[in-house]
């Protein structure tokens, strides 16, 4: 029998509505791999094997019984530890949430499993999904499934935020996995982990029920195998949502049967700005080779400027965290969560001691700068002109919309590093999301495929940038890339 | 701008967050760099540019005024919202003593 954790979203979806193998053999399957690779990869908070059986026997029944399937009818995913799930606990990888079991579930995960795919469990990230390399997580660090081929065996970073995500899809523990992306949290860990992953249009995917970073840029969007899968998973995640007040009162398109590789007709820019002095040869060779493809797609390149590029990233750094200041602020030892009450200590003594013991110190950091930035004396010239800064960036790539119809650039300025590398500098760690800052700054869908492995055998990712709503432009792109790059390398098993 | 211990200890207690004097120390200097880096932003010229509070235009809805139009986010849902606090009683979220 094939070995069906091989198989991706469309193929297992096929494989189950044939009848080529039952729903509940798909969950099994990968239910083995979760616990086979937990010691090793800690890519699962919680397994919720019993969550996968019983969407898959769902799924065999109504098979049995003649009924429509849905468009993700036996397809077990992981889910990002950012979503809530109905008694199932929910902690966005902190201490502050250890033990939160929501009594209701988040419109996406909601709408995932309408579509019938069940849960294999909640998968680790970054703390708030703050953090580029997962090593920020209170339940420990996400090892990527990739090793260098030097024989040195260094763990290395899945990527972050969504580094479990991207390291269970990698190492075939789920065809398919959610993920969150804030600036860059679905398509950096996609590169590092040689798949795919979009994020959609701001607004696309509902927020509600989704653990609040910062409210502005947060977007949720699939990580899977390939393109189409990708297609597949967002056609199901997103949807317009009464309960979002940023939701998009749009239709949903039919974006799987919308995808063609041929791109004859369409401008392709490529941003003079990315091409950043000492970037790494290799990265900017896998640049070159992807114009190359898109060439051969039919596609007409354009050297675009968007010349607010190198402000992007500290916009970023004051954007998000004065907007997670603001939002982790519920989390006050009363409602939910942990509580630190030290003796004889008032409310706001509580509060204090238990933010200090539930948050860990990046998260800690990035309320202290969001505070920072938005207190008396001080909003104007940080927050505000950020702000600013921030319209200028989102007008640069309007701009750009009058001479191509989507861009293409790197995702990240390197591929993947070990743990331990980049963390006791945060700056550093900033760097990492050069590239997918700017797009999430201005709302826009974005999406890592990957281009291919470097000299040290890590995957390489190219990213598309899109006009909003055009998400299938950047599938499109994505399809006529993947088609030429041929990239099948996978992690060589050593857990 | 740069920020020294009583600054960031003043930013920590509006953030109400309990932080000790070595923690106070270690983050003056990791806060300064991060600081000083996004300070670039005021050599940009904004002259005329409104600041950008939403990406993607939108309206803001308004909900029918109806009780319980949506049965998820509407009234009656008291042992729900308690479900997890630390410390619930008699249908109230229990807190330490705040009026001497």
């Amino acid at each position: 029998m094939t070995d069906v954790t091989e198989l991706g979203v469309a193929a297992i979806r096929e494989g189950v509505a044939k009848g080529e193998f039952s729903a509940v053999e798909v969950a099994e399957a990968f239910n083995a791999n979760v616990a086979a690779a937990q010691q090793a990869l800690n890519a699962f908070i919680v397994p919720t094997p019993e969550k996968a059986i019983e969407a898959a026997q769902a799924v065999d029944a109504a098979r049995a019984a003649g009924k429509p399937l849905g468009k993700m009818a036996g397809v077990p995913i992981g889910m990002k530890d950012l979503f809530a799930t109905r008694g199932i606990q929910t902690t966005a990888a902190s201490h502050i949430l250890e033990g939160f079991k929501p009594e209701y579930e988040s419109t996406v995960s909601q709408k995932l499993w309408d579509a019938g795919a069940g849960m294999l469990g909640k998968l680790n990230l970054d703390q708030f999904a703050m953090g580029s390399s997962n090593e920020t997580s209170y339940f420990g660090n996400v090892i990527s499934p990739w090793r260098r081929n030097d024989g040195g065996n260094a763990a290395l970073a899945p990527g972050g935020s969504s580094g479990g995500s991207s390291a269970a899809v990698a190492a075939r523990l789920a065809p398919a996995a959610t993920g969150t992306d804030t600036g860059g949290s679905i398509r950096q860990p996609a590169a590092f982990t040689g798949i795919s992953g979009i994020k959609p249009t701001y607004g696309r995917c509902s927020r509600w029920g989704v653990v609040a970073f910062a409210s502005s840029l947060d977007q949720a969007g699939p990580m899977a195998r390939d393109v189409r899968d990708c297609a597949i998973m967002l056609e199901a995640m997103a949807g317009f949502d009464p309960k979002d007040s940023t939701s998009l009162d749009m239709p949903v398109p039919a974006w799987e049967a919308g995808l063609s590789g041929d791109l004859k007709g369409k401008k392709v820019g490529i941003p003079r700005e990315y091409r950043l002095d000492g970037m790494d040869e290799e990265v900017a060779k896998s640049w070159d080779q992807g114009i190359a493809w898109l060439k051969d797609a039919g596609a007409e390149i354009v050297e675009i400027s968007l010349p607010h590029t190198k402000y992007a990233l500290p916009t970023y750094y004051i954007i998000a965290p004065a907007e997670a200041s603001s939002n982790l602020a519920r989390y006050d030892g009363v409602r939910y969560g942990l509580r630190d009450l030290p003796d004889g200590a008032g409310l706001q003594d509580m509060y204090a001691a238990t933010r200090a013991a539930g948050f860990g110190p990046e998260v800690k950091r990035r309320i202290l700068i969001g505070t920072y930035v938005l207190s008396a004396g001080f909003y104007d010239a940080y927050y505000t002109q950020a702000q600013k800064v921030r319209a200028l960036i989102s007008r640069d790539f309007k701009e750009a919309w009058a001479h191509c119809d989507v861009i293409l650039a790197p995702t990240t300025p390197s591929a993947s590093f070990a743990l331990g590398e980049k963390s006791a500098d945060p700056l550093e760690m900033y760097l990492n999301d050069v590239f997918s800052v700017p797009a999430s700054l201005a709302g826009l869908p974005a999406m890592s495929v990957p281009a291919g492995l470097n000299s040290e055998g890590l995957p390489l990712g190219l990213q598309i940038i899109g006009k909003p709503f055009d998400e299938q432009g950047v599938l499109n792109a994505g399809l006529a890339i993947e088609s030429r790059a041929g990239f099948t390398a996978k992690p060589e098993k050593w857990w | 701008m740069s920020v020294d211990t009583a600054t960031v200890a003043k930013i920590a207690a509006l953030a109400r967050l309990k932080v000790s004097e070595a923690e106070i120390a270690a983050m003056v200097p990791e806060l300064n760099g991060i600081l000083a880096w996004v300070e670039q932003l005021g050599e940009v010229d904004c002259t005329g540019i409104e600041p950008m509070t939403a990406v993607i235009p939108n309206t803001l809805r308004l909900r029918d005024d109806v009780i319980d139009a949506d049965p998820l986010t509407g009234g009656g849902k008291r042992d729900d919202v308690l479900a997890n606090a630390p410390a619930a009683e008699h249908g109230f979220f229990g807190v330490p003593k705040v009026i001497e």
